[in-house]
């Protein structure tokens, strides 16, 4: 039952792409990088290139965290969802096929001076 | 001539019998589904609702009685309060962050809770249980007046205080306890009952109050100690009203052993999600602790509780699903929490700060295997960072749970070094959430979640459309007084000059 109700009941979801103006949710996170306390919520431009994706959303909000300059987009590891990724770095967010809510991470491992190692 | 005989006083049973049981009476022209329409839909079976107990026996005259005295007391404490400028005697003004997070996201509880009581109390067709429901409700009502009544006198010299109400429907931290509320009063009545009173007044509410009042009291504030106690009494008997109702749905029938398990499944975890707020405060925002959230969860969570669930093995009840997972968290929930809340403070109604060394020392003592692990470092890079001049602003904003509406800063119940990522596909959208916990009430009723209002992407939708200041100003949030690091702010200045001159000839 998707919902207990004395009636039938159809919910409407507040978060569909079309309130957002011809843009999209798209959820980054960088793993074991915790000084940033959940994923970055952008809101971005499906037409957007990943790597200005990259280059003028994702790494300005990395700069907090010791290791941001260190960083190098070709040695980063990606997935989507739980499915390993690899980014088109120069075709746009919905060629590389990220929808709306879409949640990416990145892995870059050996990378954490903040994290005591486990 | 007739002689005056003393009316004779009624016994007290014979008067709960007059007051309560003798109010119910068989309908003869309405059908009794008809008056009642909501008791059956969830699918909980009474076969017998004069079964119902009612231990306490309490009827509407002496309720007042009680209630008035108390009432009574109550003001004139908090009239001293205000003329001897009590404000003054708190530990130091960081405490005040405690209270403005109270006033906006606990307080509004109560009123909301006396809302759904007061809608139980009509729902229910049993007398007994009618008349427990009205008095929880008055008695909620009067807790949210009473904590506001208090509060207010420190809206008059503090930011932070006065747009509460604002702050309960609009601000991003307060949609966890009203989405909790919400979630319990669009339930039916029988499950309203076991999410707010039995496993929010009966399981967690000494987690709550307790350490909070006690915070009060080692940090000077009376006003809120004093309606600490006037709501203390009402607790006892709406413990028991919580209680009472498990047992008689249990009872009942034995087909509603699998609705009412997981129903306390889902509202235990949603409270122990509600009740992490109550963890920063203990660890990081009272300048005088208590004792840590992990000592206060140890005592009131897993002793309590637990004997509490032997307690009910008898009828079938296991303890929640969540029971685990929520003592594997308690050692890093409330740092996980406080850094976030430090690191969006911007969109913050209260003030936040760096944990001293001397903080640290204490919290490093209280979580001797996580703290100095897994969180110093991250403090440490944020004092460094505002050293520096460059203090840290987390712009990215936050992920925020489908359920519980948290932002999802909580890791893997088994890995502190990873964050927990769930997400759903439901009818062609993505969903995501904090826990398994979370995701699996989601599960339960998708329809039911999918309409929630998440202050974070609702941001970028009209008419905010990304605004910040727009945001602020709908919230009611007055950027540079109400929020940010309590280090520089209008209330450190205030607090410490007026202190200076109550306690100094200068």
């Amino acid at each position: 039952m998707a919902l207990t109700s004395t009636k039938p009941y159809v919910g409407v979801p507040r978060d569909t792409v079309a309130n957002f103006n011809g843009k999209q949710i798209v959820y980054t996170y960088w793993e074991q990088h915790l000084l940033f306390s959940t994923p970055y919520l952008t809101v971005v431009e499906p037409g957007m290139r990943f790597g200005d994706y990259w280059e003028n959303v994702v790494k300005p909000l990395m700069q907090a965290d010791p290791d941001a300059a260190g960083v190098n987009l070709a040695e980063v590891k990606w997935t989507m969802g739980k499915q390993d990724f690899t980014p088109n770095i120069s075709a746009t967010l919905a060629e590389n096929g990220i929808v709306h809510k879409a949640q990416l991470c990145f892995r870059t491992p050996g990378v954490n001076t903040l994290l005591a190692a486990a | 001539m007739d002689m005056k005989v003393a009316k004779k006083k009624l016994a007290l049973k014979e008067k709960y019998k007059l007051l309560t049981r003798d109010l119910g009476w068989e309908p003869s022209y309405q059908k009794k589904d008809d008056i009642y329409p909501y008791i059956k839909y969830e699918g909980i079976k009474i076969h017998d609702w004069d079964k119902w107990e009612d231990p306490f026996r309490l009827t509407m005259d002496s309720y007042w009685k009680y209630q008035a005295e108390k009432e009574r007391k109550f003001y004139a404490i908090i009239d001293a309060h205000a003329q001897n400028n009590g404000h003054l005697n708190i530990t130091d003004a960081r405490y005040l962050s405690a209270l403005k997070i109270f006033l906006q996201a606990i307080s509004p509880g109560e009123y909301a809770a006396g809302k759904g009581f007061a809608r139980t109390g009509r729902e229910f067709p049993g007398v007994g249980t009618q008349v427990a429901c009205q008095m929880q409700s008055i008695d909620e009502i009067r807790h949210a007046q009473t904590q506001i009544h208090a509060l207010s006198n420190y809206n008059k010299f503090y930011n932070g205080f006065h747009a509460f109400a604002d702050a309960r429907d609009r601000m991003w931290y307060c949609t966890l306890p009203r989405s909790f509320f919400d979630d319990a009063m669009s339930s039916g009545p029988f499950e309203f009952m076991i999410a707010i009173g039995f496993s929010f007044e009966y399981v967690l509410t000494n987690l709550l109050f307790v350490p909070f009042m006690s915070g009060a009291a080692y940090n000077g504030d009376m006003a809120t100690v004093t309606f600490g106690f006037s709501a203390q009494s009402d607790e006892a008997r709406h413990m028991t009203l919580g209680l009472e109702c498990i047992k008689f749905m249990l009872e009942q029938d034995p087909d509603n052993l699998p609705i009412v398990q997981n129903w306390i499944d889902k509202w235990f975890w949603r409270g122990f999600r509600l009740l992490g707020v109550v963890g920063t405060m203990m660890d990081y925002m009272l300048p005088k602790r208590v004792m840590s959230w992990r000592e206060a969860f140890e005592i009131y969570g897993i002793e309590n509780g637990g004997a509490l669930f032997n307690d009910l093995a008898r009828y079938g009840i296991r303890p929640p699903r969540g029971w685990d997972d929520a003592g594997k968290a308690l050692d890093h929930m409330s740092h996980q929490f406080m850094l976030a809340l430090y690191q969006y403070n911007f969109g913050t109604a209260f003030h936040t700060d760096i944990p001293t060394e001397e903080d640290m020392a204490w919290l490093d003592k209280k979580y001797p295997t996580t703290f100095n692990k897994y969180y110093r470092p991250r403090w440490e890079h944020i004092r460094k960072l505002k050293e520096a001049g460059t203090p840290y602003k987390n712009m990215g904003l936050a992920k925020l749970c489908q359920t519980c509406q948290i932002p999802t800063v909580f890791t893997e119940p088994d890995d502190p070094t990873q964050l927990t990522i769930r997400e759903v596909d439901y009818k062609g959208d993505k969903y995501h959430f904090c826990s398994e916990g979370c995701q699996h009430i989601f599960e339960n009723e998708p329809e039911k979640y999918i309409q929630a209002v998440l202050p974070m992407p609702q941001l970028f939708q009209a008419p905010l459309s990304g605004d910040l200041v727009a945001w602020m100003n709908w919230v009611g949030l007055q950027n540079g007084k109400d929020n940010g690091d309590y280090f520089g702010s209008e209330d450190q200045k205030n607090f410490d000059a007026w202190r200076d001159l109550a306690t100094r000839n200068v």
